[in-house]
């Protein structure tokens, strides 16, 4: 009998010693830096918070971000609705392939993403003599951001639809087309509600790198103040200058976006459950 | 569920969404990389191989190497753990601490990389305690194994966090009944079962953490010779209109990155189909 309560209290020590460990784990490499870009930010109170985005460089910079973002990811998107489409509703030979090769941006470093365009599209790059020919700029101007920008955000919403896509099978699809619907039909009356959550959080992860990609854009940009700088860019700049509370005020911006699609991700998981629990 | 898909009746849209997809593919990501191998390769073999030999880029391949290695192990311990604890465990919060395993993924790069830099400069938060032991920690090595950890936290976590959850509790009860201890339980079966995932999330670990650029640049301080890992070297070399070098040197990290992700991807068709058979 007393061994068995010692047993009890043994197992119950060495729970909560693996949890304690565990949380000072996330403790220390998530809340603490989350903590420091907030108390970073309002060091000097709310008034010199606000006051950092009121001003011309970044106000351009959030602007760009903001353009930038609305390019790539209605491209990505579609792509990635169209790619997981091919290879989560039929079989084919070299499926396995074509999702390594989806992932490839995954494995590249950034900032090999970035020199890629510089070696395509830079002065001394492939095309960079017809492109100055043509007075056209690509690198070092708003077209290289938005392509480096696409190719580090290539995978994210593909990789979040081709599983789901597969669990769901082609069955509902099948009947759809049965009863007499035409492909659009069918694509947006029953597979597109179908995934509308995984789409959701792959928009939203797509949007929140998209925003805050650092490596790859600072290659291609060439960093010119009030022109190719985007919020990551602008907040590097700052910190630099050692301006650290608008650097961090600016950083605050991108910080509570990941929160948010941390939220996001959360209610996506719970409705997703919800749907298979109840289907 | 194979067999649903082998069997079905033609959906529409295969050949326009396949076709779609490669040539997509191929603009974006295929066609700019293999001009990345074209460029390196109007070097000569001397010279390209002067380029990736050089004492500096060596001392930058190797720092790269081993400060990734240490931090993705970092990740595989306490990721393993932290999966464990999630899936096991129940205790107050413990949601909360779900989501932001994830935080590493949603956060920008750079933003973790000046937030970090602050809290371990020799007079920040935590950095102030160890300077007072005269430990440095940004500006070294161990500064960025910490920024790599950080953004190499969720992938442990992640591909064993659903293993764990699928794993039959009737074999640990049948061992615990035959008379296995706990720690017998845990090598003899749990271990081998979660055994491939945390090696395909150690492995993703390794691999972002090669490539990784804004997190590190920030707390690294980039000194040659002593802190300067390979993305930075890369960019060096661009700022010097060097671009055949610039190729090189991202061409043999490509090629590592490539191996990595091959070994990966067929690690998980083998443990795929497995679990098919079963």
């Amino acid at each position: 009998m007393n061994e068995l309560v010692l047993e009890v209290k043994f197992v119950s020590m060495k729970k909560w010693l693996l949890i304690g460990v565990a949380l000072g784990f996330l403790g220390l490499f998530i809340v603490i830096p989350l903590l420091a870009v907030f108390s970073e930010a309002l060091k000097k109170g709310i008034q010199l918070y606000f006051a950092a985005f009121n001003d011309a460089d970044a106000l351009s910079a959030i602007k760009l971000t903001l353009v930038t973002a609305a390019i790539s990811v209605p491209i990505n998107t579609v792509f990635g609705i169209v790619a997981a489409w091919a290879i989560a509703k039929f079989d084919f030979r070299g499926k396995n392939i074509l999702i390594t090769l989806i992932d490839i941006p995954f494995a590249v470093s950034p900032v090999i993403a970035g020199l890629v365009f510089v070696l395509l599209f830079g002065s001394q790059g492939l095309f960079g003599s017809f492109l100055a020919a043509h007075d056209l700029k690509i690198v070092f101007a708003v077209p290289g951001i938005v392509l480096a920008t696409i190719f580090v955000t290539f995978p994210f919403v593909v990789r979040e639809l081709i599983p789901m896509m597969q669990e769901q099978g082609t069955e509902e699809e099948q009947a759809a087309m049965t009863l007499g619907a035409n492909g659009w039909q069918m694509f947006f009356r029953v597979t597109l509600p179908n995934i509308k959550w995984g789409l959701l959080y792959g928009v939203i992860l797509c949007i929140a790198r998209a925003m805050g990609e650092f490596g790859a854009v600072s290659v291609v940009s060439g960093h010119i103040r009030g022109l190719t700088n985007t919020i990551p860019l602008h907040v590097e700049i700052l910190y630099n200058e050692y301006n650290f509370q608008a650097a961090f005020a600016m950083a605050s911006l991108l910080t509570m976006l990941a929160l948010v699609t941390l939220g996001l991700k959360s209610l996506v998981e719970w409705k997703t459950k919800k749907y298979v629990n109840g289907g | 569920m194979l067999k649903k898909l082998s069997r079905h009746r033609a959906l529409p849209g295969f050949g326009l969404s396949m076709g779609y997809t490669v040539v997509y593919l191929s603009l974006i990501i295929l066609i700019p990389l293999a001009v990345l191998f074209l460029k390196a390769s109007t070097l000569s073999f001397t010279e390209f191989w002067r380029t990736v030999t050089d004492e500096r880029v060596v001392a930058s391949y190797k720092l790269t190497l081993w400060t990734s290695f240490f931090a993705a192990f970092i990740n595989l311990v306490f990721g393993t753990l932290i999966a464990w604890v999630l899936v096991r465990y129940d205790f107050w919060g413990k949601r909360l601490a779900d989501a932001i395993v994830d935080l590493p993924f949603a956060l920008p790069t750079a933003i973790a990389g000046i937030a970090l830099t602050t809290i371990y400069a020799p007079n920040g938060w935590i950095g102030k305690y160890f300077a007072a032991m005269g430990i440095k920690i940004a500006y070294t090595p161990l500064g960025i194994m910490i920024a790599l950890t950080f953004i190499g936290l969720p992938f442990v976590v992640r591909s064993v966090q659903p293993v764990l959850q699928d794993l039959d509790s009737r074999y640990e009860e049948a061992a615990a009944t035959l008379g296995a201890n706990s720690m017998q339980i845990f090598f003899k079966i749990i271990f081998p079962a979660i055994f491939p995932a945390m090696m395909t999330g150690f492995a993703l670990a390794f691999a972002r953490a090669l490539g990784e650029y804004g997190s590190v640049v920030f707390i690294s301080g980039n000194m040659p010779m002593k802190t300067e890992i390979i993305p930075l070297l890369i960019i060096t070399k661009l700022e010097q209109f060097n671009y055949g070098g610039a190729a090189a040197i991202a061409a043999v990290m490509l090629l590592f990155s490539f191996i990595l992700l091959f070994l990966i991807n067929v690690w998980q068709w083998k443990t795929a189909k497995k679990q098919q058979m079963i």
